[in-house]
């Protein structure tokens, strides 16, 4: 029997990939546990491994293109085994490929039928359509038949919204339209028309903008920010460190440390402020709609800049490590995450972030609050500056933090108290080690 | 409150009602002057005489069946079976007797008898003495069948099947005993009989089960809730009548269901709730509901295997996964 090779489904709240590479083509032979393709997630590239060895049949997905989870993107068979790949293909759930004939689609505002809005955009490549466009009236995953594999609930909820069951791409297993498929699709709006190009002005010849296709990276972060931004109600508190005996002691660890384990002044803050949120467990919560639920587990994300956008690595049971095991987790972490191999055991499970920019020079500065978490702590470089001390003028180092929080979670005295804690955790930095 | 264990709870309760109503008696093998294979009625016929607590030959007929005619007669019997392998030899008696006949004697007599007894594997008894054969003593009508997980309910219900006019078999778990919690001191603190209880509130999806499985529930539900997965718990209690409400409630508003026990699968009580839920619930469902139950072997002696064929908190996030 030949073995499908379907979309994985690596976190939670993944609907689909994107087809990176091939990495086995048509014919090559695989052993289990070869590697049989690179695919793209929201948050990192990932290698998908053949649970059997054969020979791969064929490929039903194109590199590029976007595929629910659970979708059929190959197939791997015996070598002597024939595969009709139509079979296959029919079942397929990436989107119709651009060469395919575009269906009519009944516009859902005004019952009238319009095209598609891929037919009318050629020049927007496929790979950068969202899977759901209340518009373009691709079904994901359109069985010859027609017939849409949806849930009972999702077929409900379409029918009270007057929508059709067969506009809403399934990502649920075998490409069922689930109830979460159904509330996405009517959460988008409905595709604007495209804006007519202005009127060129004679005698002026200006650089041409460039139009930049957003990369999955990006559409998340532009959704997640936007969502933070708009849905939680942030404040902000600012408070001054003296560094100096934190120095000292960095300087002291790392000169016993190898390089691998050697502690940076963001491992040192990531710390103290996991042994802060120990103490302020409405600091390491989210908020629940009618509940706050404070997180058993310190698992403090580390935002790390890659290209195009950032992610977050998360440093697990955060309060409980050394602070070389910290230092170390994270390096490797952040090498994966710059190297595009990040794990998806890397960036799930924070429950509280950091975000540096110290080494950019940077003052001072706000972070958003990375939603489902409460609060995030920005911190600037480790600055000497002129400080008064008993009264008279002295050399200093200071490093400026900032708390953005939660206000339907925590409050202000709440937040100060808790940088209170952080600022002495670093004033006082034998309290890290102990 | 008092923190009792599960032991202490049916204990208690039983002793309770004993000094409540004289019509109420013990008896079963080892009851009396031992005090319970698993200690719960020590000190009892001590205190209440041999009139009343009452030690009975190896023979699981005679024990219901004696049990029957003193309920038939006015007393008030808590029959105790060691385990519920060897209420097979009781078999007619339960379900002919005692289940029938009330409705048999168009009400003319009436049956108040509660056989008390202990189910489930894990302490490698062999397959013949591990066995979970709960649901096929709920198949049969007449009969109350009850089966509780935490020492509070464990007393509540205990005492409610002492007084209740039907006939009631009573289902400890025999890796229960310990569990601790608290226990309200009020002598008539009962519970009602039929009623389902939501031991933890979630909105992601709905876990139904009964007796030990819902401690592993209940572990695995802290995994969940680390990936941020908020599950509903929700214990049954009584497996007849059993009460859906809660269930339903629940699932209309998570959409999802899994069934966790530790019985077989086919015909189990996951294959009913998930029944009953198709049936009421259609137009809720967003996936198709999981059961999480014993591999369909008999319960092997080796411990590892045996471990391996009861249901543990990671077939439970397993199967909470394939319905997210």
């Amino acid at each position: 029997m030949p073995e499908i090779v379907p979309m994985p489904k690596l976190g939670f709240d993944m609907a689909e990939g994107k087809l990176v590479r091939k990495v086995k083509q048509e014919g090559e032979a695989v052993q289990k546990g070869d590697i049989l393709a690179e695919i793209e997630t929201d948050k990192a590239t990932v290698e998908v491994e053949s649970s059997v060895s054969g020979v791969v049949k064929g490929w039903l997905v194109e590199e590029g293109q976007p595929v629910p989870v659970g979708a059929s993107m190959a197939v791997v068979g015996a070598p002597d085994e024939v595969v009709d790949l139509n079979v296959y293909r029919a079942g397929s759930g990436g989107a119709a490929p651009a060469s395919a004939p575009v269906a009519e689609a009944r516009s859902v505002a005004t019952g009238t039928p319009v095209t598609a809005a891929a037919s009318t955009a050629p020049s927007a490549p496929p790979v950068t359509q969202p899977s759901v466009t209340r518009e373009a009236g691709i079904p994901a995953a359109a069985a010859p038949s027609g017939h849409a594999p949806a849930s009972p609930i999702a077929r409900r909820i379409a029918d009270e919204a007057g929508i059709d069951i067969h506009l809403v791409a399934g990502t649920g297993p075998g490409g069922r339209i689930t109830k979460k498929d159904v509330e996405a699709y009517l959460r988008t709006p409905p595709a604007p028309a495209l804006p007519r190009p202005p009127a060129a002005v004679p005698g002026v010849t200006a650089p041409e903008d460039q139009i930049v296709p957003l990369t999955r990276l990006r559409q998340i972060i532009a959704r997640r920010m936007t969502e933070s931004k708009q849905t939680v109600p942030q404040f902000y508190v600012t408070t001054e460190i003296d560094m100096a005996a934190a120095m000292d002691l960095r300087k002291q660890i790392n000169a016993l440390l190898p390089d691998e384990r050697k502690a940076s002044v963001n491992d040192l803050v990531v710390k103290a402020a996991a042994l802060a949120l120990r103490q302020f467990p409405n600091v390491n919560a989210s908020f629940a709609g009618d509940k706050v639920i404070r997180k058993g587990r310190v698992n403090v994300g580390i935002a790390v800049a890659v290209e195009g956008g950032l992610l977050t690595v998360v440093v697990k049971d955060t309060d409980q490590k050394p602070i070389a095991q910290i230092a170390a987790e994270a390096k490797a972490m952040i090498a994966r995450a710059r190297a595009g191999k990040v794990q998806g055991a890397d960036i799930e499970g924070s429950t509280f972030s950091v975000s540096n920019l110290g080494m950019y020079d940077a003052e001072n500065f706000i972070a958003i609050i990375n939603p489902p978490e409460a609060a995030i702590l920005a911190t600037g470089a480790v600055r000497e500056i002129p400080v008064v001390k008993d009264g008279a003028l002295a050399p200093g180092l200071r490093l400026k933090v900032t708390c953005s929080a939660d206000h339907r979670v925590t409050d202000g005295a709440e937040v100060a108290q808790f940088l209170q804690a952080v600022k002495k955790n670093l004033e006082e930095p034998l309290r890290l080690l102990v | 409150m008092p923190i009792l264990t599960i032991r202490e709870a049916v204990s208690q309760a039983l002793w309770e009602e004993m000094e409540r109503d004289p019509n109420v008696i013990i008896m079963g093998e080892e009851v009396g002057v031992w005090g319970g294979t698993y200690a719960v009625t020590k000190g009892f016929y001590d205190h209440f005489g041999a009139e009343r607590v009452r030690d009975t030959p190896i023979a699981e007929g005679v024990i219901v069946g004696a049990a029957v005619g003193a309920a038939m007669n006015g007393l008030r019997p808590v029959a105790e079976i060691m385990t519920i392998n060897f209420a097979f030899l009781a078999l007619d008696q339960i379900v002919n007797h005692a289940a029938k006949i009330r409705s048999m004697f168009g009400g003319q007599f009436k049956c108040p008898l509660v056989v008390r007894t202990t189910s489930g594997g894990g302490k490698q008894l062999g397959a013949t003495h591990s066995q979970t054969p709960d649901v096929i003593f709920a198949h049969f009508p007449g009969l109350k069948v009850v089966a509780p997980a935490t020492p509070a309910d464990a007393k509540g219900l205990l005492k409610a099947s002492i007084r209740t006019d039907d006939p009631v078999l009573f289902i400890e778990h025999s890796t229960l005993y310990q569990e601790r919690g608290e226990v309200p001191e009020d002598k008539d603190f009962v519970l009602p009989i039929g009623k389902s209880d939501v031991k933890r509130r979630g909105k992601d999806v709905t876990l139904v089960t009964y007796s030990k499985m819902l401690q592993i529930t209940l572990q695995a539900v802290q995994q969940l809730a680390a990936e941020g997965i908020e599950a509903e718990v929700i214990d049954l209690r009584t497996l007849r009548p059993l009460d859906m409400e809660p269930v339903y409630e629940s699932f209309k508003k998570t959409n999802r269901a899994v069934i966790v026990e530790e019985g077989w699968r086919s015909y189990g009580v996951g294959a009913e709730v998930a029944a009953r839920l198709y049936e009421e619930c259609f137009d809720y469902l967003d996936a198709p509901i999981q059961r999480v139950a014993q591999k369909e072997v008999p319960l092997p002696y080796s411990a590892e295997l045996e471990k391996s064929a009861i249901p543990n908190p990671n077939e439970v996030v397993k199967a909470v996964k394939a319905v997210m």
